[in-house]
């Protein structure tokens, strides 16, 4: 899996959005500045330093305590660099931050530690979602419980995601290609597992996605693997070793032991429970509170789905 | 002089219970020191046990809940048990009371308290670990940390208690500059370390009250359910932000000021030349810590606060760096025509110069808010505050300890190994965190566990420099440990630098001066 789909350039990622290249644009003039600068500085240093090196023991040095003109001039070039580079930023993030009017629209929901993403026609979408290219984009984000941060690194930029508000971001995707969204603000556990893909294709393409049955034609199981690889995934894995939460392997048809003694089956109703409720009953040995109720979040199709997923794996 | 009597602060009395109850800051100061030092152990090993989880993708010795509470740890034993109080507390209550002239701080019983309430909160916080440790990174960021369950509550009080000694050594600095200066030492005969703790102090007894508060507010919201922060209790989590970042910035500055003060006395006393720009560099310790109060925002560029805020707060940012450059040139010229000699206490110098340098332009490209939407919560990040923190004030300190080693023990180090040590260190640090600044290009984000498979190579790189650092911190550790049980005997002033605390005897007496000097100019005056 790769970032961006090509190399990245010169250390950057790809520039995909409107904005990357004006941000790359001031971030290289920034390295040349500070490239020129630190030169300056180490080099005075250690040319100084060399040159002057002691030679005899009662060397006498000259007491140079001050030279104003010389220290206005290296108070105010700074100054009207640090100025220029400050107006410079200004603007990039005034075109960044200035929302257009008339843009897509998409609902982001984060929570530990997936994100989905709902369209107006009411298709909704786990990790993987669609935009179309050479379109105004604006994401509506909302987080049910800590504060996360919608990264695209490709698209130079980034945005908390706060619990109790909604955050917005926009974008122009300008060049076709599959790109990676990270959690940026730190979530808890899985924090580095709060990944989706974006992918931007062509109007035709992304309306054909947009109007298509997310599920048409699939066997409950596949449907269940699309849900876990979207939803799931970062927690629960598919062999019987546990991550956050319990792997799913062979879980089905057991006796688990709870916290606080009694014992439960692992059956269809047991996993609609966990799933919908995942605090009712906790088995020994893995924290209270950690997974998100599903709730109004999967369909009845999709919880199906999953516990066919379980029942599956032997 | 005392020593010719053999009688100094080491020996005027003995045993263990002597050390506990003294109330004589070079005591205070080497308490400090062994303090410091063994909670920067600590803090380097999770440092170590974090650079081999990401030697490589996916899981090589701990899972995500356990490393999550390793880089929590690493970042609060390091910034509040080892940064903040490593120069100010240890080397500044050391070497304080002999710059300025004086017998001791002006409260003395206060001084050995902070020390007291240091290793209380490090304790407590320590005890954190019995209760499942905590995982919240040494931000506590709401609302995750009303959430998780866990030992969270043990570390934010941990934090609150050494927030007071922070606040007591400021307040025993800011009294004992203005009341116990030597006959004739006027503030602009003051030496720069003076300069730059005083400035330090001020923002401790400013600053650290915040942060005092917020935690206390936190802790309410967590046992009492108090609404503050937390959405779900009508709380705004953002305020915790503005609230945390209102201290932690300026603590930045507590970190950064001290450091660059024990470099102006390095510098000047290893080029036997007086400094450059005497005043400009005292009065930017002044300006820095004053403006650092109101950049805390540039934390927060992409929190969600308003948008007007994020630009000014890049503006007041960029002037900040102003005053940093102006110290930068004037160390740069005084060693133009000085007379230069490259102990490794210059060695450490020169390697803050040449890191913090790096670490200052990368400052300025982070406050540049269009790029830092890019930037912010990534590795550019992390290693930006690294070059800052540890290529600058643990340069510093260690620079700073081998300058008055003589001074504290009456002994010299061996100076083949110090070298050694530097050399890995400095080294080590930019393998480390170098190629962090181009992880965080390529869009690796910060606190993460695991990472995609692209991002390797250079985390392979950092972890090899990691270890490298380590290495020379031990040998560190050894050239200081055999340097005090068999160095050569050093006498009053082995490098010949003119500052008061070199015309007592090595080891000072416990009154620090048999006769009280009495001051007719300025501290670098090599004629």
């Amino acid at each position: 899996m790769s970032l961006t789909g090509s190399a990245p350039s010169h250390f950057m990622p790809p520039q995909a959005s409107q904005i990357a290249v004006h941000v790359d644009y001031l971030y290289g003039f920034l390295l040349v500045a500070s490239f020129v600068s630190c030169v300056m500085v180490i080099g005075g240093l250690i040319y100084f330093a060399v040159k002057y090196r002691r030679k005899a023991e009662d060397e006498k040095t000259p007491y140079i305590s001050h030279n104003s003109t010389l220290e206005f001039l290296w108070s105010f070039i700074p100054f009207l660099i640090f100025m220029a580079v400050f107006a410079w930023g200004w603007w990039v993030y005034h075109e960044m931050r200035t929302m257009p009017t008339d843009a897509l629209e998409i609902a982001v929901q984060g929570q530990k530690w997936s994100w989905a993403f709902t369209y107006k026609n009411g298709r909704s979408s786990g990790s993987e979602f669609y935009v179309p290219v050479g379109q105004d984009v604006r994401l509506v984000m909302a987080s049910t419980d800590v504060i996360h941060s919608f990264y695209l690194p490709a698209f130079r930029t980034k945005q908390d995601v706060v619990p109790g508000r909604y955050s917005n971001i926009w974008f122009k995707a300008e060049q076709e290609g599959d790109y990676q969204v990270f959690c940026a603000e730190y979530c808890g556990d899985q924090h580095s597992g709060m990944k989706a893909k974006m992918h931007v294709v062509s109007r035709e393409k992304y309306e054909e996605w947009l109007g298509s049955e997310p599920y048409k034609d699939l066997q409950p199981v596949e449907v269940g693997r699309k849900v876990y690889q979207s939803r799931c995934v970062a927690c629960h894995n598919l062999t019987d070793q546990k991550n956050v939460g319990p792997g799913w392997k062979g879980i089905f048809g057991k006796m688990e032991k709870l916290e606080g003694g009694t014992e439960v089956l692992v059956d269809e109703n047991y996993l609609r429970e966990s799933i919908l409720d995942p605090n009712a009953k906790i088995v020994l040995g893995f924290p209270r509170g950690v997974m998100p109720t599903q709730a109004g979040q999967l369909s009845e199709q999709e919880i199906m789905g999953v516990i066919e997923l379980i029942k599956s794996l032997k | 002089m005392s020593s010719a009597s053999g009688k100094n602060y080491l020996n005027e009395t003995t045993g263990l219970w002597s050390w506990l109850t003294t109330l004589d800051h070079k005591r205070i100061g080497i308490l400090y020191m062994i303090a410091v030092m063994t909670f920067f152990a600590i803090g380097g090993t999770f440092a170590m046990l974090i650079r081999w989880e990401l030697f490589s993708v996916g899981k090589n010795i701990m899972d995500a809940k356990q490393y999550n509470q390793v880089m929590t740890f690493h970042g609060a034993i390091m910034v509040f048990m080892v940064i903040i109080p490593g120069i100010p507390a240890f080397l500044g209550n050391f070497i304080l009371p002999l710059q300025l002239g004086a017998k001791d701080v002006a409260f003395p019983r206060v001084n050995l308290m902070s020390w007291y309430c240091l290793l209380t909160g490090a304790g407590i916080a320590f005890f954190s670990l019995f209760y499942n440790g905590v995982d919240t990174g040494w931000t506590f960021y709401t609302p995750y940390s009303i959430s998780t369950q866990n030992g969270t509550i043990l570390m934010v009080v941990g934090a609150f208690i050494i927030g007071f000694s922070s606040i007591l050594t400021g307040l025993n600095f800011i009294v004992t500059v203005h009341k116990l200066r030597a006959p004739g030492m006027s503030f602009w005969r003051m030496p720069l370390f003076i300069w730059a703790l005083y400035s330090t102090a001020l923002l401790q007894i400013l600053a650290t009250p915040v942060l005092a508060i917020t935690l206390l507010l936190l802790t309410c919201e967590r046992v009492l359910g108090v609404g503050i922060f937390d959405p779900k209790l009508g709380g705004d989590p953002v305020l915790f932000q503005h609230f945390f970042w209102f201290y932690s910035h300026p603590a930045v500055y507590i970190m950064i000021l001290p450091a660059m003060g024990v470099v102006s006395e390095l510098i000047t006393a290893f080029s036997h030349k007086t400094i450059f720009g005497y005043k400009a560099i005292a009065l930017s310790s002044v300006g820095i810590a004053a403006v650092s109060f109101f950049v805390w925002g540039h934390h927060m560029f992409v929190s969600g606060q308003s948008e007007v805020a994020g630009i000014l707060f890049s503006f007041i940012t960029m002037l900040v760096g102003v005053p940093t450059a102006i110290k930068v040139f004037n160390w740069t010229a005084t060693l133009y025509r000085g007379s230069v000699r490259f102990d490794s206490p210059l060695l450490f110098a020169l390697g803050f110069l040449f890191l913090f340098t790096i670490g200052g332009v990368t400052g300025i490209i982070l406050a540049v808010v269009g790029v830092d939407v890019h930037f912010h919560d990534t590795y550019f990040v992390v290693a930006h505050f690294h070059y800052v923190m540890v290529g600058g004030t643990l340069m510093a300190i260690m620079g700073g300890i081998y300058y008055w080693f003589p001074k504290m023990f009456g002994r010299l180090v061996n100076e083949f190994w110090a070298r050694i040590s530097f050399v890995l260190i400095f080294v080590g640090f930019n393998v480390t965190f170098f190629p962090q600044f181009i992880l965080g290009a390529m869009g690796m984000p910060r606190r993460y566990y695991d990472y995609l498979p692209e991002y390797q190579s250079l985390n392979r790189i950092s972890s090899v420099g990691a270890w490298t650092i380590g290495t020379g911190f031990l040998i560190g550790l050894g050239v200081i440990i055999h340097g005090m049980k068999r160095g050569k005997i050093a006498g009053p002033n082995p490098w010949g630098a003119k500052t008061l605390e070199w015309q007592t005897s090595s080891p000072p007496p416990h009154e620090n001066f048999l006769v009280q000097p009495v001051v007719t100019a300025g501290p670098y005056e090599y004629r």
